[in-house]
């Protein structure tokens, strides 16, 4: 039976990101460092990828990482969308690993690179733009791939060709930063060439990729469920202390029943994404059908929350200085992350033996 | 302590000593009751064994495998889901002993005289009248309910009546459970939207409850009430189902079985209902979860808010799916039926009866607020009825 709960592990862990977020997340630093192109803060991922040992979460420690399962990285996730933290957590931690893992792990190659990732010494990225969904078209990592997110930073890049799935040093690509809507996960577009190390054949390595893709879509709904829990608990609090009409603005119903029904909302979601995580830990053949599920329906939750949040903010959630605008921004590039709830829809029709007309 | 294997055990010997498939219904069914597999987490000798509640699952596998009957619970949903937790918690000994074991097997029916004519939303502004009687220390209830799901044919209900009428409203309640039987008590059809007669006026005129059939103190019966009403949210909204289980079901079907009805349009509608159904689905098996190892949240009300707005949306969509044959409708014969069966009729029946699923058991506006206020601490909004002795309320 699907866990839906949260192990004391998973509990500790969530605690020790959190704290670790709280002491070193100032939003207003974020801001400041996205608008200067880099809104990465090194310190953080040290303390989270390296010491805490969170990049290595997926990784056996035979491979030298955690031995722990995605149900771990979904909570850290769950936190790192709370604090809009940027972090190559999604790309690296997750897809990309997810992709290597799904290799024949054997492989000097691939056994190296897992195990540099675990440790979170560097950094990779799949070659794919952050849009494409798990059963969606690849690009031809031939020619120039468009918002490939977290490239820039990125160490290695994992490159999909036609005759096979390549490592390539991102040294040796040509990577052009881009203006993302999303301030906090930067968008490249790469130009690999013709290099690299050849990990897999091409069917092998397109399959893997998929599988990134997958429990990436399925790990992306926690950090949309954080992102959303953030901002209903930031929009209660304002709105039980902001005075408007000699009463808190929070006491008028028209408010509270739109908080309520997110409420709602959220506790759905959470239910949705620990199915997810829960799926994808324990390789369920529905796997692929709780990510449709919960990527169709976190997605939304994550933006409705965020479009509340600087409603229910008024003139302040419009503001550059408060960090809603971030957390809006991230919301509504997430819901195309991966692929949009409605693609994640047509997956769902064939899954479940709804077919279109 | 009782574990998994004794309990496995019990089952067995059970089901050794009543096989099912030569043993009455009913006697099976208090032979469960007695030995304490009813419902594991209630105490030795009121059909539990004071066993984790998560254990119930072991024994209900055990039982559905061997073929054995259940007690019918959604014909007694009153009982089970209401009644029986509060009589639990504020029962005497004799009064749990009298009660909970024809409550449980379905031998006697339970319904809820709390709602009347002038308190709904507003429960306790309610008016039925409960005077003692000095000489006999009886009660004596005068007044008048309605909306009484069931009263046409339960044999006990719990009650809740104005005893003080000079302290504000939420003081001067008391808490009783009355006999339907009593000659005092007129139960009248109330016809619905859908044609049928689920629900009933009930009228009490001198209607006499002795006091050993009082629930709670005197004058305490708002907060036995909460206990009713909370589990009254966690019944409804908290049942156990497979994929597909609850109203997507009829429409999934019909969308594979009727390649003619489908549009686009119907189609991208249809797949988001049966996400959000299928995610409602997980929120309230994540509720159950979280009854099982003790935690059980407020997510009650959240699944009861769900389950409305999607019953309701689903069936409309079915209706409109059908398209000509929406046009119509089964039978609009009056009836008072014994259950709400809210899947074996038609769409059109089904798009009807949820209306109701809004209303009943607390309004989905009202839900919102006591999310708003007890779940997310939200500032409560004035009122001008705290202080106030209800008597002197404007009505
Ligand atoms: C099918 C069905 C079965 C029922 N079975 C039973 C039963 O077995 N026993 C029983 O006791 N009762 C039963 N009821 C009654 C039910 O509990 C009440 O109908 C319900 O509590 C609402 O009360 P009301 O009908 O008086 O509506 P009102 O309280 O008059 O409400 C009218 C409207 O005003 C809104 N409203 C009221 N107060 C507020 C507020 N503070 N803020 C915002 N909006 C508000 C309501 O949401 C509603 O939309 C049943 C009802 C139905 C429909």
């Amino acid at each position: 039976m699907t866990d839906l709960l949260y192990s004391e592990t998973e509990d500790d862990l969530r605690a020790a990101v959190r704290s670790l977020v709280a002491a070193r997340g100032d939003t207003a630093a974020l801001a400041a460092r996205a608008e200067a192109g880099s809104p990465y803060d090194p310190r953080l991922w040290n303390s989270l990828a390296a010491e805490m040992g969170a990049a290595g979460l997926l990784v056996p420690e035979k491979l030298g990482g955690q031995g722990a399962s995605h149900r771990e990285a979904a909570v850290v996730l769950e936190e790192l969308g709370r604090g809009v933290v940027a972090a190559p957590y999604l790309t690296s931690s997750v897809v990309a690993t997810q992709a290597l893992l799904s290799l024949d792990t054997e492989t000097e190659a691939v056994a190296e690179l897992l195990a540099e990732l675990a440790e979170g010494r560097r950094t990779a990225v799949v070659a794919v733009p952050l849009s494409a969904a798990p059963d969606g078209p690849l690009p031809d990592g031939a020619g120039r791939i468009t918002g490939v997110a977290d490239a820039a930073t990125a160490d290695v890049l994992l490159v999909l060709r036609a005759d096979g799935l390549y490592a390539v040093e991102a040294a040796q690509a040509v990577v052009e930063p881009l203006t993302p809507f999303d301030l906090t996960r930067p968008l490249a577009a790469v130009t690999a060439g013709e290099g690299g190390t050849r990990l897999a054949d091409g069917a092998a390595g397109a399959a893997a990729v998929r599988r990134g893709l997958l429990a990436g879509a399925g790990l992306l709904a926690s950090e949309q469920l954080g992102l959303a829990e953030w901002c209903l608990e930031e929009t209660v609090r304002h709105t039980g202390e902001r005075h408007q009409f000699n009463r808190p603005v929070g006491s008028f119903q028209a408010l509270k029943h739109r908080m309520a029904q997110l409420w709602l909302e959220v506790v759905s979601a959470r239910a949705a994404a620990r199915a997810a995580a829960d799926a994808l830990a324990t390789v369920s053949p529905e796997a692929a059908l709780s990510v449709a599920v919960a990527q169709a329906y976190c997605s939304r939750v994550a933006v409705h929350a965020a479009e509340e949040c600087v409603q229910l903010h008024g003139g302040i959630g419009m503001t550059w200085e408060h960090p809603a605008h971030l957390y809006l921004k991230r919301a509504k590039a997430d819901e195309i992350a991966l692929g949009t709830p409605g693609r994640h829809k047509e997956a769902l029709a064939t899954l479940v033996d709804l077919p279109a007309p | 302590m009782t574990d998994a294997a004794e309990l496995l055990d019990l089952t067995r010997k059970l089901l050794a000593a009543h096989p099912p498939a030569t043993t009455d219904r009913a006697d099976f069914l208090k032979a469960r009751f007695d030995a304490g597999l009813a419902w594991v987490h209630f105490p030795e000798g009121l059909g539990g064994l004071g066993a984790p509640r998560s254990l119930q699952a072991v024994v209900d596998a055990e039982l559905t495998a061997a073929g054995a009957p259940d007690n019918d619970p959604r014909r007694i949903g009153i009982g089970l889901g209401m009644a029986a937790p509060t009589i639990l918690k504020y029962g005497s000994q004799e009064v749990k002993e009298r009660f909970l074991r024809p409550l449980w097997t379905g031998e006697e029916v339970w319904c809820q005289l709390f709602s009347e004519p002038g308190a709904g939303s507003d429960l306790a502004a309610l008016g039925t009248r409960a005077v003692r009687d000095e000489d006999s220390g009886e009660w004596i209830v005068d007044g008048q309910k309605v909306w009484t799901s069931s009263a046409h044919v339960a044999r006990w209900a719990i009650l809740i009546a104005r005893t003080d009428p000079d302290l504000p409203k939420h003081r001067g309640i008391t808490y009783f459970v009355c006999d339907m039987t009593d000659p005092g008590v007129e139960v009248r059809p109330l016809r619905q939207i859908t044609g049928e007669a689920e629900f009933n006026e009930v009228f009490l005129t001198g209607v006499r409850i002795p006091d050993a059939h009082r629930l709670g103190e005197v004058g305490e019966g708002w907060k036995v009430a909460q206990t009713t009403l909370n589990n009254e949210r966690v019944a409804i909204g908290g049942m156990r189902l497979p994929r597909e289980g609850g109203m997507i079901g009829p429409i999934a079907r019909t969308w594979r079985e009727r390649p003619d009805l489908r549009t686009h349009d119907l189609h991208q509608r249809l797949l988001t209902l049966w996400v959000e159904a299928e995610v409602s689905r997980l929120a309230g098996e994540r509720l159950r979860q979280q009854l099982v190892v003790g935690q059980p949240g407020p997510e009650g009300s959240a699944m009861k808010l769900a389950f409305a707005r999607l019953n309701q949306e689903i069936s409309g969509l079915e209706v409109e799916l059908r398209a000509e044959e929406g046009l119509l409708y089964d039978d609009w014969t009056m009836r008072r039926p014994e259950l709400v069966d809210f899947t074996g009729r038609d769409a059109g029946y089904r798009y009807l009866r949820s209306k109701g699923n809004s209303i009943e058991g607390g309004t989905t506006e009202v839900l919102l607020n006591i999310v708003a206020e007890r779940v997310l601490g939200l500032p409560a909004e004035p009122r001008n009825d705290k202080d106030v002795a209800w008597k002197d309320l404007a009505r």
